[in-house]
C-alpha cells in the first residue's frame, strides 16, 4: 500500500499521539518520576537539538545562543502562566469542561506565547547578525545569548537574580514529545521544500547560492526564527515541569551542549540529532556512579567522538527503516 | 575627574590583562582559523602552577617576605609549564582535525575546554583558592588618584611582554614563518616551511602568553578557581575581534579598550551589565566594522 | 557501503544507549539502614560552599553511626552534585526520591537550587532542611520545607540597627551581590530597617559572585564618602573587597553578613579586614563546649577551620537524626511533624527554635575582626 504523502504525515502523526497518550497513562506511573524526569529532559533536549539543527546543520548558520532564546521563552511562557493564566483558570475553578480542558488550554497558549517571544527576538537579532558569517556570528550570538540572560537578570517582576517561582506545574510527558513530534515533522517538512532546498544551498555556497537569485539573507533570518520559535517552546515546556526558572540555567553553556547535541549527532541529520540528544542525557546520569569523574568522562569522550568520527553519528543522512530489513535477510 | 583618571588606571591594569590573553586567541586564528575556546583554561592553568610553586618558593624561602625574584621564578615557571600544555593540546586534539572542517575544530576546542575544567576541579579542587602573596602591595597616590605597586608590576609585565612578541613575529625567522603561514598555509607548505613545526610554536608561544596573564592575575587579585578561566577568555576573544583578529597590536589595543570599557560601566552604570557591555561592543563592532579596527578586508573570491 | 556504514553507526549509538540505559539502573542500594539524601554543589560556580555543607552533614552522620546510628539502624548517605545549576538539583533531588528512596533531604546551599528542588520533596511528602538558603520564598514552598539559618529580613536588620544604633554611623553604602539572591536580599532590608532608623544610603553600588576587581565600584564609592560600606556578600569576594578598599586609603568601616565567616575573609583580607564586623551564627572562637569538639573535630578531620557552611550543616543534620529518632519511624509526615516541633535545639550555631513558618528562630552575635582573630562585639536576641 503506497499511501500519498500529505495522508500517510497525517496517519502517521496520528498514530504518534496516540501512541504518546497510551503511553503516558501506562508507561508513566509504571517507571515513576526519576525516569520521567530523565525522558521529559530528553524530549526537551530533542525539541533543543532539532531546532538548533535547522540553523547549524541545514542553513550551516554557526549559532551558539540558543539557551538564550530558550530563556526567553520560558521567562515569557512563565510570566503569562503565572500573571494572567493561572489566575484565570482559578476563577473559572476546575468543575466540567474547563477542569479537563483547562489546563491544557492553557499550556498551549503559554508555550505558543514563549515560541512567538523567542522567535520575535530571533528576528531581531538575526537580521543584524546573520550578515556576518562562521566564527563572528558564533560569537556575535553567544553574546546576544548572554545580553537576553543580564536582561532578565535585571527584571524584577520576572524575579532577577531570586529566580522565577510559582510556576504552574502544567508539562506532561505527553505535551513534551507531542512538542519534540512536532518539532521533527516542520524541520523535515521545511527540508523536503524549496525552502529547505535554498537554505542547503546557502550552507553549502553562499555566494553561489545568492548568484543563483536566492535571497541568501530572508532564508537565513527564516531558519533562525523558526529555530528560535521552537527553543522558545522548549524553554516554556521546562518552565513549567520544574515551576522555578533561574538565569543560571541559561548560560552560553547551555547553548554549547546543545551545538554538541547536533555536532555529535551530525550536522544535517534529524535522527542524529535526536540520537544525540536522547544518549547526551541519559550518559551523565548514567554516569552519576562515576561520582566526580562523571564530567571528566563526558568531556573526554565528547573529545574522542570528535577526533575518531568527526562527521558525527550519522554523518548528515537520516534513519530509513529499509536498513534494517535488508541486514536480517541476508543473515 | 579624578574619579574618572581612577576608573582609568583601574581600566587598563585589567585590559592588560585581557590584552594578554588575546594575543593567543588571535594568533591561533591567524594561523589555523580557529577559536581555541580552550585558550582561557591555559590561563586557568597557568595560575593553578603559579599557585604551587608560589607556595613552594614561600615555603622555601629562609626568609618570610615574599621578594621580586621568586615572582619571576613563578611566572617562567608557569610560562614553561603552559607552554608544553599548549604543544600537547595542538598535538593531540588538534592536529588530527587539521583537514577536518572547521565546526568540528571547534567543537572539540569547547570538548577540550571542558575536560580543563573539570579536571581542574577533581585535581585542585573546585573551591577558590588564595594566590600566595609574591609581591607585598603598597600604594601610591598621586593628587586623589591611587595606584599600586601591583598594578604597575601588571601593565609592566604585559608591555614587556608584548614588545617580546612584537620582536618575535616580525624579527625572527620563526615569526616570519609564522605571518607566512597565516597568509596561505599551502603557499608556504610549498616554500619548505614546516607547517606542522610553525603551529606548535604559535600554541606554545599563545599558552605562555595566557600563563602570564594568569599569575598577573593571580597577583593583582590574589583568587583563583578551575572556572575562572571561562569569561575572561570569553572577553579576550571579544578583544581579539575589537582589535582585529589575527593582528597582534589590534588584540593589545583591543585588551586595553575592553578594560577600560567594563571599568566605566561598572563605575557609572551598573556592575550587572559588565558582561553585557562586552558584547554590545562586540556586536557594534561586527556591524559596522567586521574586520576589527586593525583589520584589513580579505575579499572572498567566487 | 556507505549505507553500510551507515547502519552500523546507528546500531552503535543504539548500543550506546542501551549500554547507558544499563549502568543507571546498576546503582545499588541496602535495605537495613535510614538513607539520607543530600543535594548539593560540589562543582561548579559555588562548589566551595557545597562541598563545606557536604563535609559538616558528614561529621553528623560519623557521630551518629558511632552512636549506633537511628533507630537502631545506621545512617547511609547518599550525596549528589548538582554542578551549581538548578535543573540538575531538580533531577538529583528526583532521583534521592524515587531511586534511592531517602526518608528525608538535606540541602542546598544555594536559594536558588533549592527553590527548584523544594516542590518535588513536598509534592513527595518528603522532609527537606535547607542548611543556608535564606530566602524567605524557600520555607514558603510547603509544610515539608525548613530551614536552619537566619532568613534575610532578620539579618538585614540586625546589621542596619548594629551600624546606625549601636556604631552610631549615618552614611552608609551598600556593595551588593547582584547574583546572590542572598546577598541582594540582605541588602533589601538592610536598607529598609537603615533608612527606617534615620540613617542615609549614599551610595548603591553591586558586583556579581566570582568577580575579581572592585576598583571601578569602590572608586564610585569613595566619591560619596560614606562612614560604612555594607558588603552583604560572601567570603570569596569579602577579603578582595576589604583589600581593594584599603588600596584606595578609605577612611570607613567595612559590615558584612554571615557569608563573611570562613578563615579565608582574614587569609585573603589581610590587614584590610582589620576592625570589620560581621554578623554570624556563632564565633569559632567561642568558648563553649559545643562550639569548641566541633570546631576541634573539623580541624581533626578535613584540617582547616570550617566556615559558616559546615557547623550550620551541621545543626541540620543533627536537627533532622534527632527528629527522626524522636518520630520513633522514617515516614515523612511523622518526621516532619517531629521537625516542626522543634524548641530550643542546641546546635552549634546557637539554639534553634522551628517557628510555625518553618524557618529557625535564634540569636545573632555581632563579630569583629581583631588582629585576625574573631572578638565577639554583640549578642542580638530575635
Amino acid at each position: 500500500m503506497k499511501l500519498h504523502g500529505v495522508t500517510r504525515t497525517l496517519l502517521l502523526s496520528l498514530l504518534y499521539i496516540a501512541v504518546l497518550a497510551v503511553l503516558g497513562q501506562t508507561l508513566i506511573p509504571f517507571i515513576g518520576p526519576y525516569y520521567t524526569q530523565v525522558l521529559i529532559f530528553i524530549g526537551i533536549n530533542i525539541t533543543l537539538a532539532v531546532s538548533l539543527n535547522l540553523i547549524l546543520g541545514f542553513a550551516g548558520q554557526f549559532s551558539i545562543g540558543h539557551a538564550g532564546f530558550m530563556a526567553l521563552g520560558g521567562y515569557t511562557s512563565a510570566a503569562i502562566s503565572f500573571y494572567f493564566l493561572g489566575p484565570l483558570l482559578a476563577q473559572l475553578g476546575t468543575g466540567g469542561m474547563i477542569g479537563a480542558v483547562g489546563e491544557p488550554a492553557a499550556l498551549a497558549v503559554a508555550l505558543l506565547s514563549g515560541g512567538i517571544a523567542a522567535s520575535v527576538a530571533g528576528l531581531l537579532v538575526g537580521i543584524p547578525t546573520l550578515r556576518l558569517r562562521g566564527d563572528y556570528l558564533a560569537i556575535a550570538t553567544l553574546g546576544m545569548g548572554e545580553i537576553i540572560r543580564v536582561v532578565i537578570l535585571n527584571t524584577d517582576f520576572v524575579g532577577g537574580a531570586r529566580g522565577f517561582t510559582d510556576i504552574p506545574r502544567w508539562t506532561t510527558f505527553t505535551w513534551v514529545f507531542l512538542v519534540a513530534g512536532l518539532c521533527v515533522l516542520v524541520v523535515r517538512n521545511l527540508i523536503a521544500s524549496t525552502m529547505g532546498r535554498a537554505l542547503i544551498a546557502v550552507r553549502e555556497d553562499e555566494d553561489a547560492a545568492a548568484a543563483m537569485g536566492i535571497n541568501t539573507t530572508r532564508y537565513k533570518v527564516f531558519a533562525f526564527v523558526l529555530g528560535a520559535f521552537f527553543a522558545g517552546v522548549a524553554g516554556g515546556l521546562q518552565a513549567h515541569y520544574l515551576q522555578y526558572l533561574h538565569t543560571n540555567s541559561f548560560t552560553f553553556l547551555r547553548s554549547i551542549e546543545i551545538v554538541v547535541f547536533v555536532i555529535l549527532g551530525g550536522g544535517g541529520s534529524i535522527t542524529g540529532s535526536v540520537i544525540a540528544a536522547s544518549v547526551l542525557t541519559i550518559l551523565p546520569e548514567a554516569l552519576r556512579c562515576a561520582e566526580s569523574w562523571r564530567m571528566v568522562i563526558y568531556s573526554a569522550l565528547l573529545v574522542v567522538m570528535m577526533l575518531t568520527r568527526p562527521q558525527g553519528l550519522m554523518g548528515g543522512r537520516e534513519f530509513q527503516w529499509s536498513w534494517l530489513i535488508p541486514t536480517w535477510r541476508k543473515k | 575627574m579624578a574619579q574618572f583618571v581612577q576608573q582609568l588606571v583601574n581600566g587598563l591594569s585589567l585590559g592588560a590583562i585581557y590584552a594578554l590573553i588575546a594575543l593567543g586567541y588571535t594568533m591561533v586564528y591567524g594561523i589555523l582559523r580557529l577559536i581555541n575556546f580552550a585558550h582561557g583554561d591555559v590561563y586557568m592553568v597557568g595560575a593553578f602552577v603559579g599557585y604551587y610553586l608560589g607556595r613552594m618558593l614561600n615555603a622555601g624561602s629562609s626568609s618570610s617576605s615574599p621578594s621580586v625574584l621568586n615572582f619571576f621564578l613563578v611566572l617562567g615557571g608557569s610560562m614553561a609549564a603552559c607552554a608544553l600544555l599548549g604543544f600537547i593540546l595542538e598535538r593531540a586534539a588538534y592536529r588530527p582535525l587539521r583537514r577536518a572542517p572547521r565546526l568540528n575544530a571547534l567543537i572539540t576546542a569547547i570538548g577540550i575546554s571542558l575536560l580543563l575544567e573539570n579536571l581542574g576541579q577533581l585535581i585542585f579542587g573546585a573551591d577558590p583558592k588564595d594566590f600566595p602573596t609574591l609581591v607585598e602591595r603598597t600604594s601610591y597616590s598621586i593628587g586623589i588618584v591611587v595606584f599600586s605597586n601591583i598594578q604597575i608590576i601588571v601593565i609592566g609585565t604585559s608591555i614587556v611582554l608584548m614588545l617580546g612578541l612584537q620582536y618575535i613575529v616580525h624579527r625572527t625567522k620563526m615569526g616570519t614563518a609564522m605571518r607566512a603561514v597565516s597568509f596561505s598555509h599551502d603557499a608556504s607548505g610549498l616554500m619548505g616551511i614546516n607547517i606542522h613545526r610553525v603551529i606548535s610554536f604559535t600554541f606554545v608561544l599563545g599558552s605562555a602568553l595566557a600563563a602570564a596573564a594568569g599569575i598577573l592575575v593571580g597577583i593583582y587579585n590574589p583568587k583563583i578557581d578551575p572556572l575562572m578561566g571561562i569569561m575572561p577568555g570569553l572577553k579576550a576573544f571579544v578583544a581579539a575581534v575589537l582589535g582585529g583578529i589575527g593582528n597582534v597590536p589590534g588584540a593589545i589595543v583591543g585588551g586595553l579598550i575592553m578594560g577600560v570599557a567594563e571599568t566605566l560601566t561598572v563605575g557609572y552604570l551598573s556592575s550587572t551589565y559588565r558582561d553585557a557591555i562586552t558584547f554590545v561592543i562586540l556586536v557594534a563592532v561586527l556591524l559596522f566594522r567586521p574586520t576589527g579596527l586593525f583589520g584589513t578586508t580579505a575579499r572572498a573570491k567566487v | 557501503m556507505v549505507r553500510q556504514m551507515v547502519k552500523s553507526n546507528w546500531l552503535r549509538g543504539l548500543a550506546l544507549l542501551v549500554f547507558a540505559l544499563l549502568a543507571m539502573s546498576a546503582c545499588s542500594q541496602n535495605e537495613n539502614v535510614i538513607r539520607i539524601g543530600v543535594f548539593n554543589s560540589l562543582t561548579g560556580g559555588t562548589a566551595t560552599f557545597g562541598i563545606s555543607s557536604t563535609n559538616g552533614i558528614k561529621m553528623a552522620v560519623e557521630e551518629w553511626n558511632a552512636r549506633g546510628g537511628i533507630l537502631g539502624k545506621q545512617i547511609q548517605l547518599i550525596v549528589e552534585d548538582d554542578q551549581s545549576k538548578p535543573e540538575e538539583a531538580a533531577m538529583v533531588v528526583t532521583k534521592l526520591i524515587n531511586q534511592n528512596r531517602v526518608a528525608a533531604i538535606l540541602g542546598e546551599v544555594a536559594s536558588s537550587r533549592t527553590l527548584a528542588a523544594a516542590p518535588i520533596a513536598q509534592r513527595a511528602g518528603i522532609p527537606l532542611i535547607t542548611p543556608a538558603s535564606t530566602n524567605p520564598k524557600v520555607t514558603k514552598v510547603g509544610s515539608y520545607i525548613f530551614r536552619v539559618c537566619y532568613t534575610d529580613s532578620f539579618q538585614g536588620a540586625v546589621c542596619a540597627r548594629f551600624a546606625v544604633e549601636r556604631l552610631g554611623l549615618k552614611r552608609l553604602a551598600i556593595l551588593t551581590d547582584v547574583k546572590n539572591d542572598y546577598s541582594i536580599g540582605l541588602a533589601d532590608y538592610f536598607k529598609r530597617d537603615a533608612q527606617l532608623l534615620g540613617a542615609q544610603i549614599v551610595s548603591e553600588e553591586s558586583y556579581s559572585e566570582g568577580d575579581t576587581d572592585f576598583r571601578a565600584q569602590i572608586t564610585s564609592i569613595k566619591g560619596t564618602n560614606p562612614d560604612v560600606i555594607f558588603v552583604p556578600g560572601y567570603y570569596t569576594e569579602a577579603g578582595l573587597i576589604a583589600k581593594q578598599v584599603a588600596e584606595q586609603n578609605m577612611n570607613v568601616r567595612l559590615i558584612g553578613g554571615d557569608g563573611w565567616d570562613s578563615p579565608r575573609t582574614v587569609e585573603i583580607g589581610g590587614t584590610a579586614v582589620e576592625g570589620a564586623f560581621f554578623c554570624n551564627h556563632y564565633s569559632a572562637e567561642d568558648t563553649s563546649r559545643m562550639v569548641r569538639t566541633f570546631v576541634a573535630n573539623h580541624v581533626k578531620k578535613y584540617g582547616y577551620v570550617p566556615d559558616a557552611m559546615a557547623p550550620l550543616s551541621y545543626d541540620a543534620a543533627e536537627l533532622l537524626f534527632t527528629a527522626i529518632q524522636k518520630a520513633g519511624s522514617i515516614d515523612g509526615s511523622k518526621i516532619r511533624d517531629a521537625i516542626s516541633q522543634t524548641r530550643d535545639f542546641p546546635g552549634v550555631c546557637g539554639n534553634i527554635t522551628i517557628d510555625a513558618e518553618r524557618n529557625a528562630r535564634k540569636a545573632a552575635i555581632m563579630l569583629q575582626i581583631d588582629q585576625g582573630k574573631l572578638k565577639v562585639y554583640d549578642v542580638i536576641q530575635p
